[in-house]
Formats: structure tokens, sequence, C-alpha cells
């Protein structure tokens, strides 16, 4: 399942200016929600179009390889784990 | 890696001697604590030699020096979390046996970054990657327990001994606790989904890298996120000991929580499992305890238990395993500080 689900977001990947695709990681603790709300903001203050999903199955959450929440994928790829990211590096994504 | 070391490799000399002004100033710093108490009583005309001049001189003297020791081993802590995470953790314990691999997980559990948000999807990552579950147990009873936060605030309030202490028997209570229920061998006790997965694939990516600059950064961050959540308590700490000292020594507690009390670890610890509090939280209410008579042993169970474990610790821990393990980890991790209560209470 996991696969077909990466197969997907390498295609998008090739797009250019494609909507970022970016899923939070965590099993809706309040790093969570703070990560997703920063990434929210960046992106809005940036002008960048994003969509943001929160992912808190557990099975999910370990098929990307991640132990320590809340992890950040960005169109597949993840970028972050444990605790809230730098905001500095969350510009750094959607630059 | 070797890239990202060339390019820093030009401001790498002024990173360092950046590091060593920033030690100097703390070690002035630290070395003025006194000079600066002193100043502080005089600048607000008090007596020395009277109680409100040494409750507030005690005041002025433990702040500084309690915020310099936990900005100081909390700095070094954010730069160490960048060499060693979750993921190195999980490799370096995968496949140990029950012993050493108890011991190896409750020392890894100070120095890798955790937050109890998190323990069950490490825990299921632990298990899929073949970390016996008595080792994952070691781990996830010393990480949140024993850390830098409660060793710096202990070390600075206390003393070195206290911490130290605590240090010691903290890795106790995780190395046993985890032995035991290893021992028992109740994986088939954890929830079935976890089981299923414990069976998949471990998902590997590659570890993050970080240039010298960027760890550096990373301890300035985790000074700022520790400090800023801890300092009101860590406040509200020195300035119910600086009440205490100035004014009445009294016994108040060494009656009910001193060491002729047999029942007092117990109950110390029955009121502390169910509690929820983060380190800094209950060191104002350690200093309390130990200022009006309490024997340490007694407080310092009651510490342990409050940190180790915790109602809503449990609630999140059972969705991963089933009632009779949950009971077990419990009861083993309370067994076990009420023993470090007991020994303390009578070899001190």
């Amino acid at each position: 399942m996991l696969h077909a689900y990466r197969g997907r977001k390498i295609l998008l990947l090739n797009k250019e200016n494609h909507v970022k695709d970016i899923k939070v990681l965590g099993s809706g603790c309040a790093n969570c929600e703070t990560t997703a709300k920063l990434i929210q903001e960046v992106a809005q203050a940036k002008g960048v179009e994003v969509a943001i999903e929160k992912v808190q199955d557990m099975a999910a959450i370990l098929g990307y390889g991640v132990m320590s929440t809340p992890g950040v994928v960005i169109d597949g790829q993840v970028v972050h784990s444990g605790g809230v990211p730098d905001r500095k590096k969350v510009e750094g994504w959607l630059g | 890696m070797e890239q990202a070391e060339t390019t820093v490799n030009g401001n790498k000399p002024r990173w360092f001697a950046g590091l060593a002004l920033l030690a100097v100033i703390w070690v002035a710093a630290y070395a003025s604590l006194g000079a600066f108490a002193d100043g502080m009583v005089r600048l607000l005309g008090l007596d020395p030699q009277s109680r409100l001049g040494d409750a507030v001189r005690f005041f002025f003297f433990d702040t500084p020096k309690v915020l310099l020791l936990l900005a100081g081993i909390v700095f070094v802590m954010g730069i160490v979390h960048t060499y060693v995470s979750a993921e190195r953790t999980r490799d370096l314990l995968a496949g140990r046996r029950l012993g050493l691999g108890n011991v190896m997980a409750a020392g890894l559990g100070i120095v890798t970054p955790f937050c109890s948000c998190s323990a069950v999807p490490l825990f299921i990552g632990f298990l899929q990657a073949g970390v016996p579950l008595g080792v994952t147990f070691s781990f996830l009873i010393s990480a949140p327990m024993v850390n830098e936060v409660a060793l710096a605030l202990l070390f600075g309030m206390f003393g070195w001994k206290v911490a130290a202490l605590y240090l010691g028997l903290g890795l106790f209570v995780a190395i046993a606790a985890g032995l035991v229920i290893g021992e028992l061998r109740m994986e088939h006790h954890l929830e079935d989904w976890v089981r299923a997965l414990q069976s998949g694939q471990v998902v590997r990516r590659p570890a993050e890298e970080y240039t010298l600059p960027e760890r550096i950064r990373a301890g300035f961050s985790h000074v700022k996120e520790i400090v800023g959540k801890v300092w009101p308590y860590m406040l509200g700490g020195i300035a119910l000991g600086a009440g205490i000292h100035g004014y009445v020594p009294e016994d108040f507690m060494a009656s009910i929580m001193g060491k002729g009390a047999w029942w007092a670890v117990p109950a110390a610890v029955a009121v502390g499992v169910p509690m929820y509090s983060n380190a800094a939280g209950i060191i104002p209410v350690v200093e309390a305890l130990l200022a009006k008579g309490a024997a340490l042993g007694t407080v310092l169970a009651f510490m342990m238990s409050v940190i180790a474990l915790s109602l809503p610790e449990i609630i999140i821990l059972r969705k991963v395993l089933k009632p009779r393990l949950i009971g077990v980890f419990v009861g083993v991790v309370s067994v076990g500080i009420l023993l470090v209560g007991y020994v303390f209470n009578l070899v001190l």
C-alpha cells in the first residue's frame, strides 16, 4: 500500500510549481499541532501553496521510518523528525 | 558529509573561538555569583545579617547559579542530541541480549532526545528492529526519568551528591525493571496490532547530517526551549527555598516523612505515581519537603515516581500493551523506586 503511495508522490515531484504536499506525522500531540500551524504560517507568509495533512496512523508513521514525532514529510520525503522544527528550517523547505 | 565539512571549514575557527569566548564568560559569571548576591543585598539596602537579608542573598545567589548550570548542561545536551538520534540508539540496541542490553538502553536513555509524546512509535520501532522487550522497557523508563533537566536542577539546588545519587538510582531502577520484564517473557501481552506491525519491515532512512554551526545552533535552540519552559518552576523552587532558608527551619515534615516513618516511602510512591509533572515542576516540592526535614530517600522516591510513571503515560502505553503487561510495568517500576527509597533512608 505504501509503495503505491510513494510512487504517486514521485510523479508529483516532477511537476513544476505544484502544490506542495506536506504531511505532519504524529499522534495528535501538542507539538504536532504547533508544527502544522508553523508550516501553515510560513507558507502563508511566503505565498506558497501547500496541502497539509496530519497523519496519525502508527503503521503509516513507522512506514516513513519515523520514530520521533512530530515528523514532516514533503512530497514523499521525510525532511524532519523529533520536535517542532526551526522556523528557518521550515522557510528552507518552502523556499 | 565530506562536502558539508569543507564548506564550513572556513568558518570553523570562528565557531570554536565563539564557543571558547562563551565558556570564558560562563566561568566568569559562575565565579562572581557571591559578589553579585552581596551586591544585590547592598543595593536593596538590606542588612546582610538580618533574616530578610539572608533570604534575599540566597535568592540572588541561587537563581543565577541554577540558571547558569541549567543553560550550560542543556546547551551541551542540545549538541549531543545532534549525534545521538533515536534511530541510532535503536540500531545500537537491536539484537542485544538482556543484561548488557539493559545497561546500554538505560545509559542511552539519558543522551537520546526523547519526548513522551513519541513513546508509542518509538516503542514499536524498537521492537520492529529486534530490540528485546525488556531492553526496550529499560530505555522507556530511563529516558524520561533520568534527563539533563532533572540532573541540572538537582545539581544546582541540592549539590552534586544528590544529583549523582538520582542518576545512579534512576539507572538502577530502569535496568532492574527492564530485566524483570524481560525475564517474565511477556511478548504475547502486546496488543495484537502491535504484534502485527512488529514483524513488518523496518524502514530506514539516512541519518540527518549536521554541520558544526548547525550543531551549535541546535545547542542554543535547546537552551531557549528548555530554559523558556522551566524557569517559572525553577524560580518558584528557589523563592520557596529562600523563604525557608531565611526563616523558620522547622522540622514540620520530619514526623510524617522522616526516616522514622516506615510507611512514608510507599505513601510517597502511591501519591507520586498517578501525578503528572516534569522534573522542573516537581523541584519546588522537593525543595520544600527536604527543607522541612523529610528524608532524602523518601523525597527522591517521590520525585522518581512522579516523573517516571504518570496516568497520561499509562493511558498512552495502554494502546500498545495489554492490561497484564501495563500492570507488571507499573508494579515493577514502583517496587524498584520503593526499594531505592528504603535503601537510601537506611544508608544515609
